[in-house]
């Protein structure tokens, strides 16, 4: 039997996507398009305003109350129908899907409500009474080292909750006989690619049968299933999860939703009625997953050549409040190719995981890739610079030799294909590194900050599940027994008049599987694209799938179109098999082509593709003896060199190793910081590529958000805890305008491992990217140590320093003084004055009288008096997108009348918290008084996130109206008092009237 | 201008790609909300709710706007263009084919409220420089396609080649 000549086929061409009309034309259904059942309850998140506290408690009867509203779920509910999440480690850490007694991040959920609608259950949201005590947050690594910082976990002691040495080879051998060493160490940010639709969970429970049935815009890994299952306290079978038929994007992240699948299923339990839940984007940004901020230090022993002989390797990664699955995959993701494309022979790595009061970690594009080459790759900039050697020189004399092919790295990985030198010299020659070497010498002569910056990484495709376990020891590996492989799934069956379907576990979130594996049957089956339906949604209950299902690890085409194209190929040899006897030829001599099915030598000797098709379905009595029908073929595929890992901690980590060399041209304004990518090249070796068109997509996707990594995003807190990029506002994803169009070239190595000879291609510039910039801005400024991502005030401040902090002791205006307060915080401080026209004794009778003070306060709807010169003050403040009810104590100190005071104060609402003090002078001035203030002030919470640009403004807006009323009501005719004594005193004292 | 009652659902009545619908909806709901929860008409994306992602835009009385940032309430007797108007019989607009062919969607959750602005904006610039294109388009997020594909196809089906692609 022949196999069509693919090169006559599909396979390999630009094939326009199947997916595109529904998505063009409006017709898609996306989980939140999906209709409901009648009943259905929605729900609203009240989430932690606090990076750390104890949660005192929950006061839900006033929500309860609310009309619309069903319930009120909190952790009580959470205890008694689910258990915390497995965790990857053995550690005593509960992951709850609600907070039970403690929060340990902005954003963490604290209680849910359930209404008939969604405004409704935000409505009630403000009615919730949550108490907490604060606790000291932990927000960096050196906190998260601190013995002294207050443990997340108290169970645990500590926040560094695993730590494993490995080495490989000898290392310090290696060291003592270098000519040189060459050290970095780095920090790569936390970020995400935020997929433009949020999570969204539809739950239902069936207590007839006891089994929860989900729908949800999971993407996977379903080694994620049994976490959920056994959180849900049922067998994986009585948790059944269906996808819908198109995502809005993932990137890695959607695999994020499963603790709200769990949470979502206690809800649809407690209420014994269908739950929804649509993500919002500031619950995206601020809670759903983030990548992990990773600090490295890496040293290189090197010889005289550039050569690296042996590298240490010391990572700290920071996974967030919790551990959650898969983590700590992020650390161990790249462990086979902690070497990347290179040929380093020695290799130690130490590897700790630490725990920081910050939205848990989870998959991100890149998967650790970003982080790994981020330290690698601007180690090998450096020995170019301290060597004195060119870059790509050290590239050159570093990478794996093609004749080295498959070849093993220091920590057990298997390089499978590929010709580094080949590619790098052909992305030299046809991305013209010599024109852009002449166009940044034109520039520097003109005294231009101009740079060029190389990366070179082996970018990992199709994940061995079993690389995880890495985290372990030997002895806890035999204890929990061998875990490997990465079994892909695919059925490809055919209907009564011919048709043939695909159905695979692969969850696309838009890459666009349905056109690929259409091209992949159609060539097997001799028929027109159009006849093969593509099901890409998914139901545990009916579909074949196992753990390493899902849309991650870029093993679509290596893994799940391979295995797609398995099954294509058994059910058509069993086709060939029934038509032989028919056709009176060898089953092994027919052709499948043009939707007929004909002996090689004699293309009139033919059946149609649909009699065949057919037969098992009509006539199954006329098969030939011995054969059975074929209808329907399911293939399980793993690649065949993905093993658990060695008692020596050797593991392969993933099936194939793309190639890519990137070089690049950035200009950086001197004046603004402002970096410019000029000219960006992007050669890559993924193995086969099955669809050019969609490809380049993926390559251009994955640029954009490594160039968005690199220049513009991080998830940013302030050292309170805050978080402070809650809007798209906040956190800058680039536009149109940001992104340039890169080079991209390609060569083809075929995979020997999987069966279309295909690697995944969409991470690739998520690793290479970030770095190959930072490396460039490090040319261009000629600087040891740049930061991500690279934003015009980092660059800037390498370029001129530190912004200096404003002159101290100006008077007026008021005005945020962001460089003397915290970094990255949205501390607030400013300073003022204004002229009152009234004597300081008048003012300060009217600011220590409670009633005057009420009218005063913008916004302040009761203040009573609670002890001596303490209030509780009921104030209604809007920031921006946000008006929010707080309650506040507010005392008063340092009482010095007539001349100063300080007035202090924090509060709380359901949109965060508060806190500050303010210090004010009353200076004679003429007949009047001068009032200064300065004023610090930290605002948390929802507030914080999505207001952060606008509350200096706001703040200077409320002060402005407070003088407003205070001049107003010290000297303007208009001030009518409320008290008559008052009003006697008032005009006894300024002598205005009688 | 009048008062709605705000616990009240009022009847709002619009010309939803060329046919009368009603629907009823509270004075705050979200034109975004009435257009997929009430009238179904799901094309409109919802990606951030506060005005910057771009992927809920229509076009009212022709001018593109965010779904997300108007109230169902005030588009009471006015005309409403969402993508799901775009083809017709069928047939995809030369835009709709151009995204196709250049490859210029991937998940889609941006390209309806892309595609209607620069249904808005095209009658308005015909043929628009690569450096307005992208001016244009960065009020649009789109996580998939780094852009440029996008603007590939718009410079295509306006009659010209792009610029910056270039090896």
């Amino acid at each position: 039997m022949t196999a069509i000549p693919t090169q006559h086929g599909y396979v390999g061409r630009p094939v326009p996507r199947v997916e595109d009309a529904a998505l063009l034309t409006g017709s898609a259904r996306y989980a939140d398009d999906l209709p409901v059942k009648p009943g259905t309850l929605h729900a609203a998140i009240l989430r932690s305003p606090h990076a750390h506290a104890e949660l005192l408690g929950i006061d839900t009867a006033a929500a309860r109350t609310v009309p619309g509203v069903a319930a009120v779920i909190t952790g009580e509910e959470a205890k008694r129908f689910s258990s915390p999440f497995l965790v990857g480690v053995k550690a005593p850490m509960e992951h709850w899907c609600l907070a039970v007694d403690r929060v340990r991040y902005v954003g963490e959920p604290v209680a849910v409500v359930l209404a008939d609608s969604r405004y409704v259950a935000e409505d009630a949201l403000d009615r919730i009474g949550a108490r907490y005590r604060p606790l000291p947050p932990v927000m960096t690594f050196d906190q998260a080292f601190d013995a002294a910082s207050e443990p997340l976990h108290p169970a645990l002691g500590s926040n560094l909750v695993n730590r494993r040495d490995f080495t490989y080879g000898d290392v310090d051998g290696a060291f003592a006989a270098a000519n040189w060493r060459v050290s970095v160490e780095v920090e790569f940010p936390r970020n995400s690619c935020t997929p433009m639709e949020c999570f969204v969970v539809l739950a239902d429970f069936d207590a007839a049968e006891g089994g929860y049935e989900v729908l949800s815009n999971f993407s996977g890994p379903f080694a994620v299933h049994p976490v959920m299952a056994r959180a849900l306290k049922v067998p994986g079978s009585k948790l059944r999860l269906k996808s819908p038929p198109h995502s809005g994007g993932s990137f890695g992240n959607k695999q994020a939703v499963f603790p709200y699948i769990v949470l979502m299923g206690v809800c649809a339990r407690a209420t014994g009625r269908p739950v929804k839940w649509v993500e919002d984007r500031l619950e995206h940004l601020m809670a759903a997953t983030s990548a992990t901020a990773r600090r490295m230090a890496l040293e290189a022993a090197v010889a005289a050549d550039g050569r690296v002989l042996a590298l240490r390797m010391e990572q700290t990664e920071d996974c967030g409040a919790y551990l959650r699955a898969p983590e700590p995959a992020s650390l161990y993701r790249n462990h086979g190719n902690l070497t990347g494309a290179y040929d380093i022979p020695t290799l130690s790595v130490v590897n700790r995981i630490v725990l920081t009061n910050k939205t848990p970690t989870g998959l991100n594009r890149g998967f650790g890739g970003g982080q790994l080459y981020y330290g690698l790759e601007r180690l090998m900039h450096r020995v170019a610079v301290e060597l004195g050697l060119d870059p790509l020189d050290v590239i050159r004399r570093n990478l794996v030799p093609a004749a080295a092919m498959p070849h093993a790295t220091a920590s057990g990985g298997s390089l499978d294909s590929g010709d580094f030198h080949a590619c790098l010299e052909e992305a030299v020659e046809r991305g013209d590194l010599e024109g852009l070497k002449a166009k940044r010498d034109a520039a520097r002569a003109e005294g231009r900050l101009y740079g060029i910056g190389y990366a070179a990484v082996v970018e990992p495709s199709v994940s061995n599940m079993g690389y995880i376990t890495t985290v372990l020891t030997a002895e806890e590996r035999r204890k929990a027994g061998p875990k490997n492989g990465a079994q892909a799934s695919a059925t490809v069956a055919v209907d009564p008049t011919g048709g043939v379907s695909v159905s695979v576990e692969s969850v696309p979130q838009g890459q666009g599987h349905r056109t690929v594996l259409a091209q992949v049957a159609a060539d097997v089956f001799g028929l027109p694209m159009e006849q093969i339906t593509v099901v890409t949604d998914f139901d545990t209950a009916k579909d074949a799938w196992s753990i390493a299902a899902g849309n991650y690890s870029s093993r679509f085409a290596g893994a799940v179109a391979g295995t797609a194209h398995l099954a294509a190929t058994r059910l058509r040899d069993r086709m060939a098999r029934l038509a032989a006897p028919q056709l009176n030829v060898a089953a092994e001599e027919l052709v499948f082509a043009g939707g007929k099915v004909f002996a090689a030598g004699n293309p009139d000797n033919a059946l149609s593709f649909s009699r065949v098709a057919a037969a098992g379905h009509w006539s199954p009595g006329t098969l030939p003896d011995g054969q059975e029908a074929a209808l329907r073929e399911t293939v399980f595929w793993t690649p065949e060199p993905l093993k658990a890992p060695t008692d020596a901690d050797h593991i392969n980590s993933s099936a194939c190793y793309g190639f890519i060399i990137d070089f690049c041209g950035v200009e950086v304004d001197r004046d603004t910081g402002r970096v410019r990518i000029d000219r960006y090249v992007t050669m890559h070796d993924a193995g086969r590529i099955l669809n050019p068109l969609l490809a380049e997509g993926q390559i251009q996707g994955g640029f954009a958000h490594a160039v968005g990594a690199a220049l513009y995003e991080e998830y940013a807190y302030g050292d309170d805890g805050r978080f402070l990029s809650g809007t798209f506002a906040d956190y800058l994803v680039p536009t149109a305008c940001e992104v340039p169009v890169p080079v991209i070239l390609h060569r083809e190595s075929p995979s020997p491992v999987t069966p279309l000879g295909a690697k995944g291609v969409g991470e690739g510039n998520c690793m290479s990217t970030p770095v190959c910039l930072a490396n460039a801005v490090a040319d261009a400024l000629g600087v040891e140590t740049v930061t991500l991502p690279l934003t015009p005030h980092r660059v800037a401040a390498l370029i001129h320093g530190e912004e200096p902090p404003r002159p101290a002791g100006s008077t007026a205006p008021a005005r945020p003084a962001a460089a003397t307060g915290k970094p990255g915080g949205r501390g607030l401080t400013g300073e003022g004055s204004r002229a009152v026209p009234a004597t300081p004794e008048q003012v300060w009778a009217i600011l220590l009288d409670p009633k005057e003070l009420a009218a005063l306060l913008p916004g302040c709807e009761a203040l009573d008096l609670v002890g001596p010169n303490a209030y509780r003050a009921e104030v209604v403040v809007g920031v921006g997108p946000v008006r929010g009810r707080y309650v506040a104590e507010v005392a008063l100190s340092d009482l010095d009348p007539p001349n100063s005071l300080t007035l202090s104060g924090s509060g709380s609402s359901a949109l965060g918290t508060g806190r500050g003090s303010g210090h004010v002078t009353l200076e004679r001035h003429g007949d009047g008084t001068l009032v200064t203030y300065r004023y610090t002030a930290e605002v948390g919470g929802k507030v914080a996130a999505v207001g952060g640009r606008m509350l200096d403004s706001a703040a200077r807006l409320i002060i402005g109206q407070f003088f407003d009323k205070l001049i107003a009501r010290a000297g303007g005719p208009e001030a009518v008092p409320e008290r008559p004594s008052l009003l006697a005193r008032l005009l006894r004292l300024l002598g205005i009237r009688p | 201008m009048t008062a709605l009652a705000a616990g009240t659902r009022h009847p709002v009545t619009i010309t939803l790609n060329g046919q009368p619908r009603t629907g009823h909806a509270h004075p705050r709901t979200l034109l975004s909300d009435f257009l997929r929860h009430e009238l179904g008409a799901h094309s409109t994306r919802v990606g951030c709710e506060h005005g910057v992602c771009g992927a809920c835009t229509v076009r009212i009385d022709g001018v593109a706007q965010r779904a997300c940032l108007t109230l169902a309430v005030q588009v009471d007797g006015r005309r409403v263009d969402t993508v799901e108007g775009l083809a017709r019989e069928g047939r995809m607009t030369a835009l709709q084919d151009a995204f196709h062919r250049h490859h210029a969607l991937q998940c889609g959750f941006c390209t309806a409220g892309i595609l209607m602005s620069l249904a808005d904006w095209l009658v308005r610039v015909p043929k628009p420089t690569e450096a307005e294109l992208r001016d244009m388009l960065s009020g649009h997020l789109c996580r998939c396609t780094g852009y440029a594909a996008i603007v590939r196809a718009v410079m295509d089906v306006t009659g010209q080649t792009t610029e910056s692609v270039h090896v």
